[in-house]
């Protein structure tokens, strides 16, 4: 059994352990997956720094987009990220209506999330922000600004409807070794494009 | 868990305070009067602290096995080589955009 099974009494060992995985195939699938696409926001990440480096005239962000309203869509993440785990606590107690509400506010954080970002847009599109160029310089800070959002909204989106779907499984699944296993591995992917906020918001928005 | 986070280390709670004591100093760090580079090397500091904290507690990183740690730090190495392959770029082109070389275009 893994460190964090023993520290944490983990209930959800999968039959299938190997010296490889001794915690979970569906976790180190979920890993896996993750580092890929950490490389992608990465590489989204990088590209943004080398154009805005040699760029003359990129806006001032903080200036242009605002950052009251990125502020509290971070915030919002992170108390997201809380219920998040204290679902996980909930199961790990078998206290399986409390795990199924903070399951159920996960997805509303991410919900309210989604529909914050697509306020932003609509500003922004209506003072001038467009893909093909902006009333305040460099044409790239539009279409860089869309791409990098957008992607992570796309992942916000997936997010919500993966932990709904979470949550009809563990209303129908009785097993709660199970549902603590699907559950944390859904958990991984929250906090995941909650770290990535945390960096986006910060090269973004703020720098 | 509370009892084993209790044991091991901050509960949720407290990393919950700590990235949202860390959000606010961030966007304090902007208004600050402080030299640019000073204010763009805080803020990545604090941006990769407020990640490690997620990581390493949501994500219970910290005591998780090894082979999820080496997993995770691929995407670290990845981007770290990324970032020193592409500072060249940064530093030796013309500081123009796409923008620049349309108003430098000869006129008919």
């Amino acid at each position: 059994m893994s460190d964090a099974a023993t520290a944490l009494h983990h209930p959800a060992v999968e039959p299938a352990e190997s010296p490889l995985t001794p915690e979970s195939w569906g976790k180190l699938g979920m890993w896996i997956f993750l580092a890929g696409d950490a490389v992608g926001f990465g590489v989204l990440l990088a590209a943004y720094g080398v154009m805005r480096a040699t760029s003359v005239d990129w806006p001032h962000p903080a200036q242009v987009l605002g950052i009251q309203l990125t502020a509290l869509m971070t915030f919002l993440l992170i108390c997201s990220s809380v219920t998040m785990v204290k679902s996980l606590e909930a199961l790990q107690a078998n206290d399986l209506p409390r795990a199924k509400r903070f399951v159920l506010l996960t997805a509303l954080g991410g919900a309210i999330f989604v529909g914050l970002q697509a306020m932003e847009w609509t500003h922004l599109i209506e003072r001038g922000l467009k893909v093909f160029g902006n009333p305040w310089g460099a044409t790239l800070f539009g279409s860089s600004f869309f791409m990098i959002t957008g992607f992570h909204g796309l992942h916000v989106t997936a997010g919500v409807i993966y932990l709904l779907s979470i949550y009809r499984v563990i209303s129908r699944v009785k097993d709660m070794r199970y549902n603590y296993m699907v559950t944390e591995i859904a958990g991984l992917y929250w906090h995941f494009v909650d770290l990535v906020w945390i960096m986006v918001f910060t090269f973004v928005y703020l720098l | 868990m509370a009892d084993s986070h209790a044991k091991h280390g901050p509960s949720y709670m407290a990393i919950f305070w700590y990235l949202a004591v860390l959000t606010v100093v961030e966007i304090g760090v902007i208004f600050a009067p402080f030299p640019r580079m000073a204010v763009a090397v805080l803020l990545v500091a604090f941006a990769c602290a407020k990640a490690t904290l997620v990581a390493l507690y949501f994500m219970h990183l910290r005591i998780e096995t090894k082979t999820l740690g080496y997993i995770a730090l691929t995407p670290i190495a990845i981007g770290t080589l990324l970032v020193l392959v592409l500072l060249p770029d940064t530093q030796h082109v013309p500081r123009q955009t796409a923008d620049s070389h349309r108003l430098e275009a000869p006129k008919e």
